[in-house]
């Protein structure tokens, strides 16, 4: 072994073991008299001494070996674990660590000084040396470098190196009393007593490669995740190659040949399972961070917080682990910043001072599951309200009318921060959609709880692994196209007949129902831009697909099965079509390209921007709004199809004579108790809103009515009447299933009464007419963009 | 001689062009491709290179010539490049010939359109005329913006 390996070998070693340090000294700062943990402790500083003794690093050793001279005290029950001693140490293990970085990058152990720290550490172990010496004169305090050998021999370190679970089913941090002793943080001590929190929280050298056995097991060898990604490569190409031989053996009659396929389909599926499983770590080589993470935080915003951890053997593929580690560190982070609330508010609140943070992972549905749930105050959705329409995310008209929610929901949308004041920690605009994103780039979801005053719970639902994933696949205009199964929710077919009632056109946009849901659909083959290759009388082949929770319908020509496929990445002359998420080799060599169900919904505008992905919640079948049903009034207006508004809006009903209508200018009034009642057309209003242009004047003198029915609507002291075209009814419904509007001046469709209704935006209208009134033209800013 | 290079040559619309040897992978024939739809004209399409999924450009499409009669097979020249390989469809393949620096000569001014660009220059053959493209601008393709 040459010296630079020895060099690594040791370098990857103390990374392990310092990644354990951390929970072990937390663990210790709770259970101070836990012998085992507190031999760990010394046996890990003596180790590092030691190497680093040989290996000629003097800083390394002599900070080490401070270290281990407070432990050995400890060990001896001289001085008592409290969380002065913790942070003293705690830092040490940061020393260490910015001494492997230096090393590791630049082979040498850099110029940082570290002896502030060795003499408070000293300065920690003579104080307990002087307190002997005060109830036990006989005995003195050691001079300086206690000779290590002679500390080992004791009965406790001869026995078999232990090996610490990674994995304890249950880990609890407690009790940090306020910030450290002022004792400590003397002047010369200032830089190390308040590092730089990120630091603590993310040390660079704490690197991917913790493996959970703290010994060098015989039972367990390091391999270069390098070659288990090419294995993984390999694997998903010999699934492929059985695929396609078990396609082909189907023409092939002779017996021991087919035998000989089935055998290697079996094989194959079980070195497939294998394959994945050398890939696949429990998620508490993350999570055993966050112990550390937690109290120095916690520490630092003078909260107490009592910390659960549960489920660390779950697993999941390496990759991930690495992908969630940081979205979950920020999510842990805002809980302790944002979440629980100080002890005296606590207090006040009648709450425990300490506060709960618990993170939990499980399996559940071939994902993982990882919740953040804090006891804290919860996420005050008016505050949210107010710094989302402060920092133009959403429209005060668009935030008034959203769900509870909806408005957590807001907090995922770039730019958004509800810190008062950026702390070191948190606050600085760009957490949650990070969070947000990251996660979902993955193949993953975030979904927020806050029940007011009861804390906060964040739940990521995370895919177990990348490489190969069940696909469906589909036909269109001839080709065939893989789609993720992940993002399917079922499958719907209609023959010819069902297609003519089940199909509605909403403006010329279809929809179908599904079991009450308004569901837009998206041809593939338009989308493709291909030929159509669908003849009117063929069923049609409905999926229905979500993308970012919003369901949707892809008409396809035909679906054919599923497939395990292994996605490739596009060349870059393809990168720039946002509808295809890659490609794969399907069992007959082929390739098919694999569908980007999110960029598809896109594309075809189901959703175009961050604030339609907000509403896009209340269009969920499954929670309608809280409300009791209202009273409508529904009217058919000129271009067909139902529309309706609320009657609580509704002022009055009137029916003019048609001749009564006069006409300044572009605009028609009628007189209307001894007032000027401005008339709007509601039909032209629409079109006007969409168009941009002013509402053009449409002949009306083929319409048969002699009379127009007029609905009166108050805003402020203005009347204002609305022609509606044919008032149909007054009904009360529920509207349970809403659906997101598809043009200027509709707020959203819903079914009323078994038909599809645009519910009118009467406060568009009104200042489109408004603002019409007072520049003569509309204005562009009157319009909402709706997609 | 330093000077001389071979050149794997091919045909387009009867006219020889060549490309570096050196950067030439392999000739592949009788490829299935799949259509990308969306995507740059140029792009035929993808072809299953061994496990590998290459993007097949039509180089009669990407230098301007008329389309390759329907019933042609196209043969994949596949050339290395940055972003792994990437196949070039011409019409048929020629030989590696060795030419040398006196037969070279820069592409004449007045060669416009889109061909311009892609051609680093000819050699001048006993009978014909060798035209030499530059694979690096033949596959960067300007993006697709059409999702």
């Amino acid at each position: 072994m040459s010296n630079s390996e020895i060099l690594r070998e040791f370098l990857l070693e103390t990374q392990e073991n310092l990644a354990l340090l951390d929970s072990d000294l937390v663990t210790l700062e709770q259970h101070p008299t836990d012998k085992n943990t507190l031999a760990q402790v010394f046996r890990t500083f003596h180790s590092v001494k030691g190497t680093a003794g040989f290996m000629g690093l003097v800083q390394l050793q002599a900070v080490a070996h401070s270290a281990e001279s407070l432990l050995s005290k400890l060990r001896a029950g001289e001085l008592r674990f409290d969380p002065t001693i913790a942070t003293a140490l705690l830092q040490v293990v940061d020393a260490i660590r910015e001494l492997l970085a230096s090393i590791e990058s630049s082979g040498g152990e850099g110029s940082a000084d570290f002896s502030a720290l060795i003499a408070e550490v000293d300065r920690l172990r003579e104080a307990a040396a002087s307190e002997a010496s005060v109830t036990r004169p006989a005995e003195r305090a050691p001079s300086l470098p206690p000779p290590a050998i002679e500390e080992m021999s004791g009965p406790p370190l001869i026995a078999p190196p232990m090996i610490v679970p990674a994995a304890r089913p249950q880990t609890t941090v407690a009790q940090f009393p306020g910030p450290p002793p002022a004792g400590f943080a003397s002047p010369s001590a200032v830089t190390l007593v308040a590092p730089d929190a990120e630091a603590i929280a993310d040390p660079p050298a704490a690197t991917s490669s913790e493996i959970r056995s703290t010994s060098v097991a015989d039972s367990s060898i390091r391999v270069d995740v390098g070659l288990l990604d090419k294995l993984m490569t390999l694997m998903g190409e010999l699934v492929l190659a059985r695929n396609q031989i078990l396609r082909s053996s189907a023409a092939v009659e002779e017996g021991g040949f087919l035998d000989a396929v089935q055998r290697l389909n079996r094989l194959t599926t079980e070195l497939q399972a294998s394959v994945m499983k050398t890939r696949m770590q429990p998620i508490g080589n993350v999570l055993s961070k966050f112990p550390r993470v937690v109290r120095d935080l916690a520490l630092a915003c003078g909260k107490q917080v009592r910390f659960e951890i549960e489920g660390q053997d779950t697993e999941l593929d390496k990759t991930l682990l690495e992908a969630i580690r940081d979205p979950l560190t920020h999510l842990v982070r805002n809980a302790i910043d944002h979440g629980i609330e100080s002890p005296e508010l606590r207090k006040s609140r009648g709450k425990p001072e300490e506060g709960r943070l618990k993170v939990v992972a499980r399996h559940e549905g071939g994902k993982v599951i990882v919740e953040i749930t804090d006891d804290g105050g919860g996420i005050d959705t008016d505050r949210v309200r107010d710094k989302a329409v402060t920092a133009k995310l959403v429209s005060p008209e668009d935030a008034a009318r959203m769900s509870r929610q909806e408005i957590l929901r807001l907090i995922f949308l770039p730019g958004f921060s509800t810190a008062e004041r950026v702390t070191q920690f948190s606050g600085r605009g760009v957490g949650m959609d990070v969070v947000r994103t990251n996660i979902e780039r993955i193949g993953g979801t975030v979904d927020i709880e806050s029940p007011p005053g009861l804390g906060t719970t964040i739940r990521t639902k995370i895919p177990l692994t990348l490489a190969i994933i069940p696909a469906l696949i589909i036909v269109s205009g001839g080709q065939r196209y893989a789609i993720p199964q992940v993002s399917l929710l079922e499958l719907v077919r209609l023959d010819a007949a069902q297609t003519l009632i089940g199909i509605e056109r909403l403006h010329g946009v279809p929809v179908y129902r599904l079991r009450g849901t308004l569901l837009p659909l998206v041809f593939l083959d338009e989308q493709l831009q291909l030929a159509a290759t669908r003849g009117a009388a063929d069923d049609l082949n409905i999926i229905i697909l979500h993308a970012d929770d919003r369901p949707f319908g892809l008409v396809v020509d035909a679906i054919r099965d599923t497939e395990e496929i292994v996605v490739k990445p596009l060349q870059n002359q393809l990168k720039g079509i946002s509808v295809f998420a890659g490609a794969a080799i399907m069992g007959d060599g082929r390739v098919a390209l694999v569908l980007d169900v999110l960029g598809i919904a896109q594309r075809a505008h189901v959703l175009s921007n961050a604030r339609s992905r907000v509403r896009g919640e209340q269009e969920l079948p499954a929670a309608p709004p809280t409300n009791e049903g209202q009273t409508l009034l529904l009217f058919a207006p000129r271009g067909g199809g139902q529309m309706a508004i609320p009657l609580s809006q509704v002022a009055r009903l009137e029916e003019f004579p048609r001749g009564s209508i006069e006409h300044l200018g572009d605009r028609q009034v009628v007189p209307y108790r001894g007032e000027i009642l401005p008339l709007v057309d509601v039909s032209q209003a629409l079109e006007s809103l969409r168009s941009g242009g002013p509402a053009r004047r449409t002949d009306r003198s083929g319409e048969a009515s002699d009379s127009v029915a007029v609905v009166v609507y108050t805003a402020g002291d203005q009347r204002i009447g609305l022609i509606v075209g044919r008032i149909l009814d007054i009904v009360h419904d529920q509207i349970a299933a809403r659906s997101r509007a598809n043009r200027p001046g509709v707020l959203f469709t819903a079914i009323v009464q078994n038909k599809v209704t645009e519910f009118l935006d009467v406060a568009a209208i009104v200042r489109e007419v408004t603002t019409d009134l007072l520049s003569g033209t509309s204005s562009p800013m009157t319009r909402i963009q709706h997609s | 001689m330093i000077t001389n290079r071979q050149y794997c040559t091919f045909f387009l619309d009867d006219q020889c062009f060549g490309l570096d040897v050196l950067q030439v992978q392999e000739i592949v024939r009788g490829q299935p491709l799949t259509p990308v739809p969306l995507a740059h004209p140029s792009v035929r399409g993808l072809i299953n290179l061994r496990g590998q999924i290459v993007t097949a450009i039509d180089l009669r499409e990407r230098l301007a010539l008329p389309p390759r009669p329907r019933d042609q097979q196209p043969v994949n020249v596949v050339v290395q490049t940055d972003d792994g390989a990437v196949s070039l469809l011409v019409d048929e393949i020629g030989d590696v010939l060795e030419v040398t620096e006196q037969q070279f000569e820069r592409p004449p001014e007045t060669l416009r359109g889109a061909a311009r660009d892609l051609i680093q220059g000819v050699y001048k053959l006993a009978d014909r005329l060798l035209v030499i493209l530059d694979p690096k601008l033949i596959v960067s393709l300007p993006t697709a913006r059409h999702g």
